[in-house]
């Protein structure tokens, strides 16, 4: 995804003037970041768009004032995502791969996986995920299995699953047999593409491509948690 | 019957709480700012607080069906300690936020210079942000309360009709009655204000511009007393339409002046409560919400997340 295309995407919003105007005056004055970022959602709408599968006007319109600003992308990303509500920290989440920056704002991942909100959890799992070291990565996924988020939003997941994270699924797995409970059904799947693999790392070709959030490709009788 | 809740304190309650108000008809909640029991030493707490309210307990809501909005201010007990003043300046970039509905709680609590300063500053952030404003009524002294509350209200220009003003009782009722501001009764288990009086008062006054809240918190207090008071309406004779009216259509029509109030997928007046679908809201509720489930976030199927995940 780019600004570009999320622009393009945003054209039948309910109030695209105002979003160009923010956009606009963002530019020239970051400081006004925060109060466009929160009246976001109610002037461009919530729903998902058409032409930006995975991203709702709100998400999008919020990634687009981040991306507008001159200068110190990460700091404004950091500040919106602080004092932001719920809908805010997630359009943080879902801009910063979009953002020029680097590993600057690995903080609000931390942050957004010590929730228990699974939208920010999800939210957390996408590109920007690179920068979380191995060991953040591997309580991230396993978070995502104990809180019901669909394996499929990790991004790169099975090119980054390893042996640790094997032996961490490999223990939840027996922990829920010897409860008589069931395994998630794409955590099931993930521990046997890794076991089957029999080496320590499986190659990107061994597992199906992320998918949108909102296609959980896991039946839900077999997440309940 | 669908009910919503123009003031109860959720992050007191538990999830057994969500399920029975769900399977009761609640829909909607806010969630006024208040004292926590334990007086909070420094602003810090309070933004950790007000990021829960607007944060997590609409998340938590979502789960079982309920849309959460939140009121946000420095409340009256608070306000007369000086640690407490800074919270004041966090309150402007709160006061813009998607599920901020009202200014509130604000008003008084023991009358105090403070209580007037705090109040009428935050009366004009109300006006400042577009925001209608809940005004608490103190408990001692209420009758003076609710004069000087009514006295601070007509001095900082906002009008009238985006001002409810809480906790009333049969005493108190009729000086707001006459002053074009909302007027809002809690419902309590004890003496305060009961269903059986509620309905007396409604008989009296009409039901325009009267809202009915459990103003359950961390207190003796129950959250289906609401649905209490519509089943005393109905008894009483009122009809279907009247309590509609009051358990719902009067909340919406007052936090809705907010421009902010969004109801989508908990609002169809002949559905079943979101919810209601035989207490187990993740897997039947939400997921029949359609809007309250997408907009929760919860993942279809996904059974109510425990606290230690
Ligand atoms: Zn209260």
């Amino acid at each position: 995804m780019t600004p570009e295309r999320l622009r393009a995407a945003l054209r039948g919003v309910p109030d695209p003037e105002w979003l160009d105007a923010a956009i606009e005056r963002v530019a020239a004055d970051p400081a006004t970041v925060p109060r466009f970022f929160a009246a976001a959602a109610r002037r461009c709408g919530r729903g998902p768009l058409p032409d930006a599968p995975g991203w709702t006007a709100d998400e999008a319109a919020r990634a687009l004032l981040l991306a507008a600003l001159p200068a110190d992308h990460a700091g404004h990303a950091a500040d919106v995502y602080r004092h932001g509500d719920a809908a805010e920290k997630l359009a943080v989440l879902r801009a910063l791969p979009l953002l020029p920056i680097g590993a600057e704002c690995e903080p609000l991942l931390h942050d957004a996986i010590r929730t228990n909100d699974t939208r920010l959890i999800a939210a957390a799992l996408g590109p920007y995920s690179r920068h979380l070291d191995a060991d953040a990565w591997r309580q991230a996924v396993l978070k995502c299995v104990f809180t019901g988020v669909p394996l499929a939003v990790v991004h790169d997941l099975d090119a980054r699953a390893d042996a640790g994270l094997a032996a961490m699924l490999g223990g939840f797995a027996v922990e829920r047999r010897a409860a008589g409970r069931e395994v998630p059904a794409d955590a099931a799947a993930l521990l046997d593409r890794l076991t089957a693999a029999g080496s320590p790392t499986v190659g990107p070709a061994a597992g199906p491509a992320a998918s949108p959030v909102a296609d959980p490709a896991v039946p839900s009788d077999a997440r309940k948690a | 019957m669908r009910i919503f809740d123009p003031h109860i304190h959720m992050t007191s309650r538990t999830t057994d709480d969500y399920e029975r108000m769900a399977a009761a008809g609640v829909r909607a909640v806010v969630e006024p700012a208040f004292w926590l029991g334990q007086p909070r030493t420094s602003p810090d707490s309070f933004a950790d607080y007000f990021d829960a309210i607007i944060g997590w307990e609409p998340f938590r809501a979502s789960q079982f069906g309920v849309r959460h909005h939140a009121t946000i201010a420095l409340n009256p007990k608070e306000a007369n300690d000086p640690r407490c003043r800074p919270v004041l300046d966090l309150l402007p970039r709160y006061l813009e936020k998607d599920g901020v509905v009202a200014v509130g709680e604000i008003g008084y609590d023991s009358m105090t210079p403070a209580e007037d300063e705090a109040f009428a500053a935050q009366l004009a952030l109300a006006v400042d942000h577009g925001l209608p404003a809940m005004v608490h009524t103190p408990h001692r002294d209420k009758a003076r309360g609710v004069e000087r509350s009514l006295a601070v209200v007509a001095e900082s220009g906002i009008d009238p009709c985006r001002v409810v003003l809480d906790h009333l009782n049969e005493v108190t009722a009729g000086l707001v009655r006459d002053s074009g501001c909302w007027l809002g009764f809690s419902i309590y288990p004890d003496t305060k204000m009961s269903p059986p009086r509620m309905v007396e008062l409604l008989r009296l006054y009409g039901t325009e511009r009267m809202l009915v809240n459990s103003a359950a918190d961390w207190g003796r207090s129950d959250p289906l007393l609401t649905r209490a008071t519509g089943e005393a309406m109905l008894l009483a004779g009122f009809t279907a339409d009247d309590v509609d009216r009051v358990l719902w259509r009067n909340p919406v029509e007052f936090y809705a002046q907010s421009g902010r109030l969004d109801l989508t997928g908990v609002d169809d007046a002949d559905a079943d409560a979101p919810g209601a679908a035989g207490g187990q809201p993740g897997a039947g509720g939400a997921g029949s919400a359609g809007g309250a489930a997408s907009a929760g976030g919860t993942f279809a199927g996904n059974s109510i997340l425990r606290g230690g995940s």
